[in-house]
């Protein structure tokens, strides 16, 4: 049976830097993941990532805009800590390794994202998470003597003792299908997003929520769980992802008769408004019969006007997209995108050092909800967000540790899962398949837990939700092996999926006005007054979720009308 | 680019191999409906979605970013995300799509490889961190050239999803050649100005005997990777650096053939074998170096031809004069910049030749990888 000082979950940013930090401080670490570390969905992020670290910036720039990005629910003692911090990490990374684009002196170049007022986006090319999550990885083959990693393990459950402390987790060799309790001082989560509950995504397909949900399950609240980013630039063909980098270097957007319609919603910023505006104005476009493509369910994102050498240098993975996945090179013509869900600001809540409110379990990333985003998070400060509470929650994961004794565990959760995985494994092929059922959710998700809501449509989710899950107990799966069973992962993940969705409905439901990502046709207005609060959701002795409520922290912003 | 087309029936036939089972590697056939600008990936998962959960495939991004689903279809080594259906239809034999797991690394199951065993023991080879002056670190971040950090670019861009080992030809022949992926990696570092260590980095992948010089220009991993790195033209970056800069010994003599083979072009406008024998090899001939050269030379003629699309003009026109080429070679050699390889900074012929031709040469840099004569 393993036992680390601390042992980490999830191998994507938050969880290597997570891993990285811990060590450093001489603990034994551990870090675990269910895919080959580098093929975690960090991958994926292409843009950037924010920091003051121009002469000409202020971190209180950076944490006032992503305080009115958050349409003031983010926390901002949250936000000072991540901001403040900021320029120290994007330094720590240049110093290990990350390429880092330059300017013509050799400092690092930034670019402008949505929602910042100044320029303070450090990139490399259209690769950034990419590059940070390889050169993390280098240092994690450096470090091969004090982190042991686990690579293509998947956990199936955290493991909580008597008193309610986190003390480790059940996971599931994936080559042998050998299951093992993994023993812990302290547990980080670092298991990302929750995506695939939508369809389309920008994400990968092993976003499937599970941390979140096994969170969720030993009974750690979920916060901000209604809160839902679609990106404004995904591409209407397949749901992939044009990098907001895009508008930073100058592109627009246009309706069909050729209008940059950002002027009417937000005449200063324009394109690089904050991402919740600028998703509703282009729906509301679309709504209004002014869309472009097929049924007009299109907006043209023009790259033409973006000089031809600087899109092959710093924009050559879109290219790439453009012409392999949508037949378009967006170097000579306007490329057909439409909002996409992208990302959960909501997530396992923490207070700023990680810590749940479980004893031993810490949570950063996107599975977490700290809560910096609100109800909206600027473009490049996931990242941001992953590396600052990463390290974090390393650090003090790794000190709390140093002041324990390694737990003990039984073998009861691993029993219970062994038993439930073989379940799986023995259904009669009487009921959906899998694959059906985890369609029907994300097509009821995305149509109505999309930009716009309203109750009816809401109850109608959740209905769905409730039939899906019940129908989810019986479905069955075709692999009856050990090695590489990935059948029955997916139907684990489903699993968690449904936790997750039954939860980011409720809340949605439970909040009746519009802020952020939030917007209901029949609540339109922000209500400070009643809702400037975050939604928690925790499991109930029923298996179904409950409301309650923690307060928003305020440090220096007021809440003020946000005007872009 | 090609219209969109309606959905319409392709059959895949996957290589299973289920290692519980007892049994040899077999062909199992699945027909999909997609439309054929989808992903062969795509074409897997509705079959898997459909028909049977238990075909193993890693998969992530979908995007060609993870470097997950590197597979072969019909025999080409690649992401399958990155193959259309369309596109592996037309290379199909009897219209039916072989997807099968990538070369030179042990089958776990069906299209699942052992990329632990194979591809990253390779890269943890080249001592894969960067290794900075660590007494010296600046406060703030260090200050490099735009271009060097650019130029890194295509290494950084490396996803590790293992195509170009697949079909690596001297891999096939030699399990211990540190390989394209590896070699790759480290010049991500070589070409890092950050790094203090290029000297010693060069001087171990060239003693070893299994090392940079055990590349036999194949082009099969500049064939096969779908991320414009060209491994095999870092390879040839890293022996210049080598030899060029560092005046480390060059394990096969090829350092002063493309000396010799670019003289011989300056000279004679046209390439003049005899002539490039005896210059590369200073004149001692023999005939194992002979064979040598005339396996060699239409690789090398087309690795030139790759960089420079001046002189893929030159040589492909044979009543241009002399006097163009020596123009043309004045140009080159008369930069400040070594002329490099590079998908970042200059983009492929694709990107730079029609309709805009006065963007055409950018700033000295040569097409990249994607261009083939
Ligand atoms: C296309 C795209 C582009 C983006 N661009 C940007 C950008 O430019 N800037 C920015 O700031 N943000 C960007 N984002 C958002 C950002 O990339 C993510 O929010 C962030 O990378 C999440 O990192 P993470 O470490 O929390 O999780 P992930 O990188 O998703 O890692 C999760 C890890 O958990 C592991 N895991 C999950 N479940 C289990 C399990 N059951 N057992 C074991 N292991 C498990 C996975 O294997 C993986 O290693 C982008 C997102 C997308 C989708
Ligand atoms: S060119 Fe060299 S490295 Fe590339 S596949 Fe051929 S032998 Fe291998
Ligand atoms: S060099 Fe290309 S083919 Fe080889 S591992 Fe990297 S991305 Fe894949
Ligand atoms: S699924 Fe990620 S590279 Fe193909």
């Amino acid at each position: 049976m393993p036992s680390h000082d601390v042992l980490i979950i999830g191998a994507g940013l938050a969880g290597q830097r997570a891993a990285l930090a811990a060590a450093e401080t001489g603990v034994t670490v551990a870090i675990m993941s269910k895919v080959h570390p580098v093929r975690s969905h960090s991958v994926a992020a292409a843009g950037g990532i924010n920091a003051a670290v121009s002469v000409d910036d202020d971190w209180r720039s950076h944490a006032y805009d992503t305080v009115k990005g958050s349409d003031f629910l983010g926390d901002q003692d949250a936000i000072e800590v991540m901001c403040s911090e900021a320029p120290k990490e994007v330094m720590h990374l240049e110093h290990i390794g990350v390429t880092f684009h330059r300017n013509e002196t050799g400092h690092l170049d930034l670019r402008a994202f949505g929602g910042a007022s100044v320029k303070r986006t450090a990139y490399v090319a259209d690769i950034t998470g990419q590059a940070i999550l390889h050169v993390l990885y280098e240092q994690l083959m450096k470090h091969h003597e004090t982190v042991d990693r686990y690579e293509e393990w998947f956990t199936t459950s955290l493991i909580l003792d008597a008193e309610g402390t986190c003390t480790g987790c059940v996971a599931r060799h994936i080559r042998t299908g050998r299951m093992e309790v993994f023993t812990a001082k302290n547990v980080i989560l670092a298991s990302g997003g929750a995506g695939q509950v939508w369809k389309p995504t920008t994400n990968a397909l092993i976003c499937t929520a599970d941390g979140i949900a096994q969170a969720y399950r030993v009974g750690v609240p979920l916060m901000d769980m209604e809160m839902i980013q679609y990106h404004p630039t995904t591409l209407v063909e397949n749901g992939f992802l044009i990098t907001e980098g895009a508008r930073g270097e100058g592109a627009h957007l246009l309706n069909k008769d050729g209008e940059r319609f950002m002027e009417k919603y937000a005449p200063n910023k324009m394109e690089l408004a904050s991402r919740d505006v600028v998703s509703r104005a282009e729906q509301t476009e679309i709504n209004e019969g002014r869309g472009v493509g097929l049924n007009g369910e299109g907006i043209y994102l023009d790259i033409t006007v973006v000089p031809k050498k600087r899109t092959l240098e710093a924009l050559r993975e879109i290219v790439n997209i453009g012409k392999d996945f949508a037949g378009v090179d967006i170097t000579r013509e306007p490329i057909l995108i439409r909002p996409g869900q992208h990302y959960i600001m909501g997530g396992v809540k923490t207070d700023i050092d990680g810590a749940t409110p479980v004893k031993g379990l810490y949570a950063a990333g996107e599975v977490a909800c700290v809560s910096v985003h609100g109800g909206n998070r600027l473009g490049a400060n996931s990242l941001l967000d992953t590396l600052i509470f990463g390290r974090r929650s390393g650090e003090h994961a790794a000190e709390r540790s140093k002041h324990m004794a390694m737990p003990v565990n039984d073998d009861a959760i691993l029993k219970r899962d062994e038993a439930m995985i073989s379940e799986i494994i023995n259904r009669p092929k009487t009921g959906r398949r899998i694959s059906e059922i985890k369609d029907e959710l994300g097509t009821i998700m995305n149509q109505k837990l999309a930009v716009y809501r309203d109750e009816a449509g809401m109850l109608e989710a959740q209905e769905v939700v409730k039939r899906l899950k019940e129908e989810s107990r019986s479905a069955y799966i075709d692999d009856r092996g050990t090695v590489f069973n990935q059948d029955v992962l997916g139907a684990i993940e489903l699993g968690y999926m449904l936790d997750a969705a039954e939860c980011c409905v409720l809340a949605a439901l439970e909040r009746k006005e519009s802020r952020g990502a939030q917007f209901r046709t029949d609540y339109p207005e922000r209500n400070d007054e009643e809702w400037q609060k975050h939604i928690n959701t925790t499991i109930t002795a029923d298996d179904e979720p409950a409301i309650t409520y923690s307060p928003v922290t305020i440090t220096q912003w007021q809440p003020e009308e946000r005007k872009y | 680019m090609e219209p969109k087309k309606p959905p319409q029936d392709f059959t895949l036939r996957v290589r299973r191999y289920d290692p519980e089972s007892g049994e040899a590697p077999y062909w199992d056939e699945h027909t999909i409906q997609l439309e054929p600008h989808r992903s062969v990936l795509e074409g897997l998962l509705q079959a898997k979605g459909r028909f049977d959960g238990s075909i193993g495939v890693r998969c992530s991004c979908k995007a060609a970013i993870c470097g997950s689903c590197g597979v072969r279809v019909n025999g080409q080594p690649g992401l399958a995300c990155h193959t259309h259906l369309g596109d592996a239809l037309k290379t199909a034999k009897n219209g039916v799509i072989d997807v099968e797991p990538m070369g030179n690394m042990p089958v776990i199951k069906d299209l699942i490889v052992d990329m632990d065993a194979v591809h990253w023991k390779k890269i943890q080879r080249v001592t894969p961190w960067l290794l900075a002056d660590d007494e010296n670190m600046p406060e703030r971040e260090h200050i490099v050239p735009k271009e060097a950090m650019v130029d890194v670019t295509q290494t950084m861009a490396c996803i590790q999803c293992g195509a170009c080992v697949s079909d690596c030809l001297s891999m096939e022949v030699d399990p211990l050649f540190i390989g394209p992926a590896a070699l790759a990696k480290s010049y991500r570092f070589v070409g890092d100005p950050r790094d203090t260590q290029q000297a010693e980095r060069l001087k171990d992948i060239a003693e070893d005997p299994h090392g940079m010089y055990s590349c036999t220009h194949c082009f099969k991993c500049i064939e096969a990777c779908p991320k414009g790195v060209a491994p095999m033209s870092q390879i040839m970056r890293l022996r210049r650096r080598a030899t060029g800069d560092h005046h480390i010994k060059d394990r096969n003599n090829g350092f002063n053939h493309e000396k010799a083979f670019v003289k011989n072009i300056n000279k004679n406008g046209l390439l003049h074998e005899n002539d490039l024998l005896a210059d590369s090899f200073g004149g001692k001939l023999n005939p194992a170096s002979g064979l040598f050269l005339a396996k060699s030379l239409p690789v090398i003629t087309r690795a030139l031809l790759r960089g420079k699309a001046t002189l893929k003009v030159a040589l492909l026109h044979p009543h241009k004069a002399p006097a163009d080429v020596k123009r043309i070679f004045d140009t080159i050699e008369n930069r400040d910049k070594r002329n490099e390889f590079n998908l970042y900074i200059s983009g492929t012929d694709e990107d730079n030749a029609p309709n805009q031709p006065e963007e055409a040469p950018q700033n000295g840099a040569h097409a990249g990888q994607e261009a083939t004569a």
